[in-house]
């Protein structure tokens, strides 16, 4: 089985490009060029030196021995809340911006449901001179204040989106429609494995690093270079791709992605696409959407605003569809509840996001020999607000 | 392939005039009203759209109509059954204008049937790619007497607007500028090089100019580098409000009247 994208741009039946005429030019640029450019040597070297003395990678691989114990099993964290901006995205925002330049690209812009993708993508602007304009929902704006604090001292311009559910998706769909109207100065960097060909596989691409280490790093931990299973939480579903990556041929290494379910999958308040979705198509590809039967695009919920987004990306829709990965759903409450779990146990604070993956291990009947690697996507600065409030509450 | 599209482009060359407006806004059942005044206003054909959640092409005011109209309860199902008679009392070409997500969930084959049983004359769906088009629609949209617009923009390059022309039997809808929809301004130097160059060009196809065309003055100035003009946001704008819908479809296709009849 081949789980990677075919010469159209597709995964399966999800994925090509879905785009208005007015943004053909611009994609079919970076269709036509990304792979030549992201395997040419200067690329390469620059990218890995960057990620290297820039964003501090390798991210380490930490044995947590006391959620190994309360487990039965053996768990390996993936630090990329160690990384420079404190989630995955920078490998991403990395990547893109050294495309951009190579294109000669100007100005940049950005969606950012959570931040952390805004700051990746400002912090990767200013080293590079470029302007950089952020698009974030009204609401995020307020849920994740200091990113937002971030992105402008990083001197980017961060514009609140009052359209439709204030989040994510309206986000984006902004980032869109600046791009419409700055067809030629312009990068649009997308933070997810989302959006048209070939923004999933090129952002997949950047961020398969992260799996890329993982394997090295387990052969020197472990002996072996394949773990039993893999976590990570999906929003677009950035984060999981790249923790994924290496792994796609492996059967025997299973993957889990946990969407987030809000307050309960059937609750009317829920992010978990696949459960409620079918095939659709929003920002440029097909994939799974939750939306009504007439076809129009259903406001998700979730309490992280990373995970706040009605699709996933066609890759991913591809792995659930295939079933080479299962798809699992943690709630709000579960997902607070693990990220108060590890902060005590480990004293890691992790993302919400992050904290969605975690709660999967509550669900899953490990051997106590299994090998677990859950991607710790990002840390959980930016959410303390939200913790605090429901520590209290709980208290 | 002949329709009502087509006989208009046989019958006027010039100055035509067509209007988008989005079906369910500013009420839930006006649309027959603004078709039926639209006619006997003038107007050359007009483009029905299809309210989309997630409209990235749409400016602010067509994002606004989608939204009122979603929340009147619009959907094709809703439109397709508001239209059901039309073909009996108006004769223009209608074009129904929509998001891909909603017509795809709707069914292809259903969707272009029911057009063709409505005396629907064509549609414009802006995220449709042309390669998609070619290879899975064509044959289905053709078949029902559909006609398919394209769009170019000022980034189009030569071949790729030669290939566009090859596969359309409608008209060409021509973006003025990089923008999305209601985008405002004057006809500017860059981009008349750019209707000059597809004027150069030759095509076969008819072509419109939309977006920013909000008035009689622009309307003008546009149809002298194409066959017509298209008038979406600011026909949107003038009928919100309080008073009855015919009274101002009737006050705006007033300042057009003059220029719509040869
Ligand atoms: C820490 C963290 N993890 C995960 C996500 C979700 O994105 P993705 O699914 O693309 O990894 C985000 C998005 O903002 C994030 O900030």
């Amino acid at each position: 089985m081949n789980y990677q994208i075919d010469n159209k741009g597709y995964y399966g039946i999800f994925g090509g490009a879905f785009i208005p005429e007015m943004m053909h030019q611009n994609i079919s640029e970076l269709q036509n060029c990304y792979m030549e450019i992201l395997e040419s040597d200067s690329f390469k070297q620059e990218f890995k030196q960057l990620l290297t003395d820039y964003a501090g990678r390798p991210s380490p691989l930490y044995y947590s021995d006391r959620l190994s114990k309360q487990y039965k099993t053996h768990i390996y964290l993936k630090r990329e809340d160690l990384n420079h901006t404190g989630s995955h995205k920078i490998n991403n925002t990395i990547g893109q911006i050294l495309l951009a330049k190579r294109l000669g690209k100007t100005r940049i812009i950005a969606e950012t449901g959570a931040g952390q993708h805004g700051v990746a993508t400002a912090t990767v602007c200013a080293r590079a001179g470029l302007k950089c304009i952020v698009y974030m929902g009204a609401i995020d704006v307020a849920r994740q204040a200091p990113n937002v604090e971030k992105m402008k001292m990083l001197g980017a311009e961060v514009r609140p989106v009052e359209s439709g559910s204030k989040t994510l998706k309206d986000a984006t769909n902004e980032a869109i429609r600046d791009w419409i109207n700055n067809p030629v100065d312009t990068h649009y960097i997308i933070g997810s494995v989302v959006g048209p060909h070939p923004y999933p596989d090129m952002v997949a691409r950047f961020q398969s690093v992260i799996s890329e280490e993982i394997r090295v790093q387990l052969k020197t931990k472990t002996g072996r270079e394949t773990p039993d299973y893999v976590i990570a939480c999906v929003g677009g579903g950035s984060n999981a791709a790249g923790a994924f990556y290496h792994f796609l041929n492996d059967p025997d290494v299973k993957l889990i992605a946990v969407e987030a379910a809000g307050k309960g999958v059937f609750s009317g308040e829920s992010a978990a696409t696949t459960q409620l979705g079918r095939p659709g198509i929003l920002h440029g590809s097909r994939s799974l959407l939750m939306q009504t039967a007439d076809g129009q695009v259903i406001e998700p919920y979730s309490i992280s605003a990373g995970l706040d987004y009605p699709g996933i990306g066609p890759m991913h829709a591809n792995l659930f569809a295939t079933k080479r990965a299962v798809f699992l759903s943690a709630t709000d409450e579960e997902a607070l509840k693990a990220a108060l779990y590890l902060s005590q146990k480990e004293g890691i604070i992790p993302a919400l996001e992050s904290a969605h993956a975690l709660a999967a291990l509550e669900m899953i009947n490990f051997k106590t020999d299994d090998i677990v690697v859950v991607n710790i996507s990002g840390r959980g600065d930016k959410d303390m607000e939200t913790y605090l409030n429901y520590y209290q509450l709980i208290k | 392939m002949e329709n009502r599209l087509t006989t208009l482009f046989t019958r006027k060359e010039k100055n035509i005039l067509s209007i988008y407006f989005t079906a369910g806004f500013p009420n839930l059942n006006d649309t027959v009203t603004i078709i039926k005044e639209l006619e006997r206003n003038g107007a050359d054909l007009i483009e029905i759209g299809i309210p989309f959640s997630d409209p990235v092409a749409d400016g602010p005011v067509i994002q606004h109509s989608s939204e009122m109209a979603l929340k009147n309860g619009m959907t094709i199902r809703v439109l397709f059954e508001q239209l059901k008679g039309i073909r009996r009392s108006v004769s223009i070409p209608l074009i129904l204008m929509g998001y891909l997500n909603p017509v795809m969930q709707y069914g292809i084959d259903d969707f272009c049937r029911k057009c063709s049983e409505i005396g629907i004359d064509g549609t414009i769906i802006p995220d449709l790619p042309l390669e998609v088009y070619q290879e899975e629609y064509k044959e289905i949209f053709e078949k029902n007497s559909l006609s398919n617009i394209f769009l170019i923009t000022p980034q189009t390059d030569d071949e790729r607007i030669r290939k566009i022309d090859a596969l359309s039997n409608g008209f060409i809808y021509m973006v003025s500028s990089s923008s999305t929809t209601g985008a405002k301004g004057s006809v500017d130097k860059e981009q008349i090089t750019y209707f000059e160059r597809v004027q150069s060009l030759r095509l076969n196809s008819r072509r419109l100019i939309g977006f920013g065309i909000s008035d009689k003055t622009t309307f003008e100035r546009a149809s002298t580098f194409a066959n017509g003009a298209i008038i979406g946001s600011a026909f949107i704008n003038a009928i919100e409000g309080e008073i009855s819908i015919e009274e101002k479809v009737n006050a705006f296709m007033q300042k057009f009247v003059k220029t719509s009849i040869i």
